[in-house]
């Protein structure tokens, strides 16, 4: 009993010591400023900054690698904070939102055939350019809802990603992952967006989905520098907008994919599936 | 040599500390999803498994032994375990930042794991010599590297199959740590005795 006692003891006692000189003598200081900053970050580790994680980006912002406002998760507010703590001045930028660029879903859009593999739109795309003939359109299994850290995306009954605008926090890794880049960032102020990727022709597009964007122009006839054309591709130009002529091209577009998103319950106005137009 | 030989590849594939002796599930589990963490981890593990071996196996034969001590090997092992641990982080920390980034998070993962006390205690029930034992440490840990990089590389595959509701997450899982338990019974026999 007493033997095990002092053994025992003395050998806690001997790691006691051997432990509290090796702190001393092996002790790495650390920047006070990386642990408040550790603190102030989002802490989602999501790697939108392009760091390994929340801990990482810290130690970079106080080495002074990394620029402050790459912490999207964190908008603004925490972009403030870390300027508090690494006593800078910067200007916040916009928040973003991520936006599914595709409306073709099953009803008005062609399949090219009927893929059953991996539940992965990257390796989808890898089979003669994924099962949609349209080659910009979404595939819809779910590759961003997978690495969505914040739960805003969701594949929707009629197989096309949504985005929950209350959750996005613009970190991109979704952007970054989809291979067809259906999903882009815009601002988050603005709520019209032209829902389609469809690079093509009016006729290819016409052959691809009821939905798709043929290039008509007709958005920036009636609201010239609001929209930027791209190809065949409308797009809205997020600089330079103007709701009331913005709202009118929205109504004009013939195949309804300038989308207002801010207003989830007001449907778009029906346009016939592909059964009923050929019936 | 041959001697030696045999105990290095009983350890790696007959006696497989997670596979066969069912050791170190817990990190076998917990850093597997990713085939580089599990590389990292099982770096860690192969060097403090063979640090520890040689300290645990002197502390053995020069303290418990000499004062018949043996019934404190195992929280005397424990202690110079975790101590010895601690002051390798430590250490690494502070001459190796680079080392210290791709160990150093794994190095606290494993101070109080069951794998490591169960090769010291192994060590001394087998009756293995300083050399014999520190090579039955290397082979011990490159069968748990080996195991838990082939795991994660079963588990990176798995996250894209379309796998049964009832079946996701954890079942998955230990179903196929079962299945890959059940590949490494092949082995036994390969090493007579």
């Amino acid at each position: 009993m007493l033997a095990a006692v002092i053994s025992l003891g003395s050998l806690g006692c001997f790691a006691a010591i051997l432990l509290a000189m090796a702190a001393r003598r092996f002790a790495v200081k650390v920047d006070p400023r990386q642990a408040a900053l550790l603190d102030v970050l989002a802490g989602a580790n999501c790697g939108a900054c392009g760091y390994p994680g929340c801990s990482a980006y810290a130690r970079a912002l106080v080495a002074g690698t990394a620029r402050p406002d790459l912490c999207r998760p964190g908008g603004p507010e925490t972009l403030a904070r870390i300027a508090t703590i690494l006593d800078i001045e910067v200007a916040p930028g916009e928040p973003q939102i991520a936006v599914v660029r595709c409306r073709g879903d099953r009803q008005q859009s062609r399949a090219k055939y009927d893929y059953q593999g991996l539940e992965d739109c990257r390796a989808a795309q890898k089979l003669a350019f994924g099962p949609k003939t349209c080659p910009g359109g979404c595939l819809g299994l779910g590759s961003c809802v997978q690495h969505c850290p914040f739960g805003a995306l969701s594949i929707n009954e009629q197989g096309l990603a949504e985005v929950d605008r209350d959750r996005c926090t613009g970190c991109g890794l979704c952007v970054s992952v989809c291979p067809r880049q259906v999903l882009a960032l815009a601002p988050a102020g603005s709520h019209i967006h032209v829902q389609c990727n469809s690079p093509d022709a009016g006729r290819k597009v016409k052959n691809y989905c009821h939905v798709g964007c043929i290039g008509c122009r007709l958005c920036i006839k009636t609201a010239p520098e609001c929209f930027v054309m791209e190809g065949f591709l409308a797009k809205v130009n997020y600089g330079h907008q103007k709701p009331t002529a913005m709202a009118d091209a929205m109504e004009r577009c013939p195949h309804h994919c300038i989308q207002d998103l801010a207003e989830p319950g007001e449907a778009a106005p029906h346009s016939p599936s592909v059964e009923e137009r050929t019936s | 040599m041959i001697h030696l030989l045999l105990i290095l590849v009983g350890a790696v594939l007959v006696n497989n500390f997670v596979l066969a002796r069912f050791l170190g599930l817990c990190p076998f589990l917990g850093v597997s999803k990713k085939v580089e963490t599990a590389l990292g981890m099982g770096m860690a593990v192969t060097f403090v498994m063979v640090v520890a071996s040689a300290c645990t196996w002197l502390l053995q034969y020069l303290v418990l032994t000499p004062f018949d001590l043996e019934y404190l090997q195992t929280i005397a092992f424990i202690l110079v375990i975790a101590t010895l641990v601690q002051m390798v982080e430590m250490i690494v920390r502070k001459s190796s930042p680079v080392l210290y980034q791709s160990l150093g998070i794994f190095l606290p993962l494993i101070t109080t794991n069951c794998a490591v006390l169960g090769l010291a205690v192994l060590n001394i029930q087998q009756g293995y010599s300083f050399v014999e034992s520190l090579v039955f440490a290397f082979g011990a840990a490159a069968g748990f590297t080996l195991a838990l990089v082939l795991y994660a590389g079963l588990r990176e595959r798995l996250t894209l199959c379309p796998v049964p509701d009832a079946f996701r997450g954890t079942s998955i899982e230990l179903i196929t740590a079962g299945l890959l338990a059940l590949a490494f019974m092949g082995f036994a026999g390969l090493v007579p005795g």
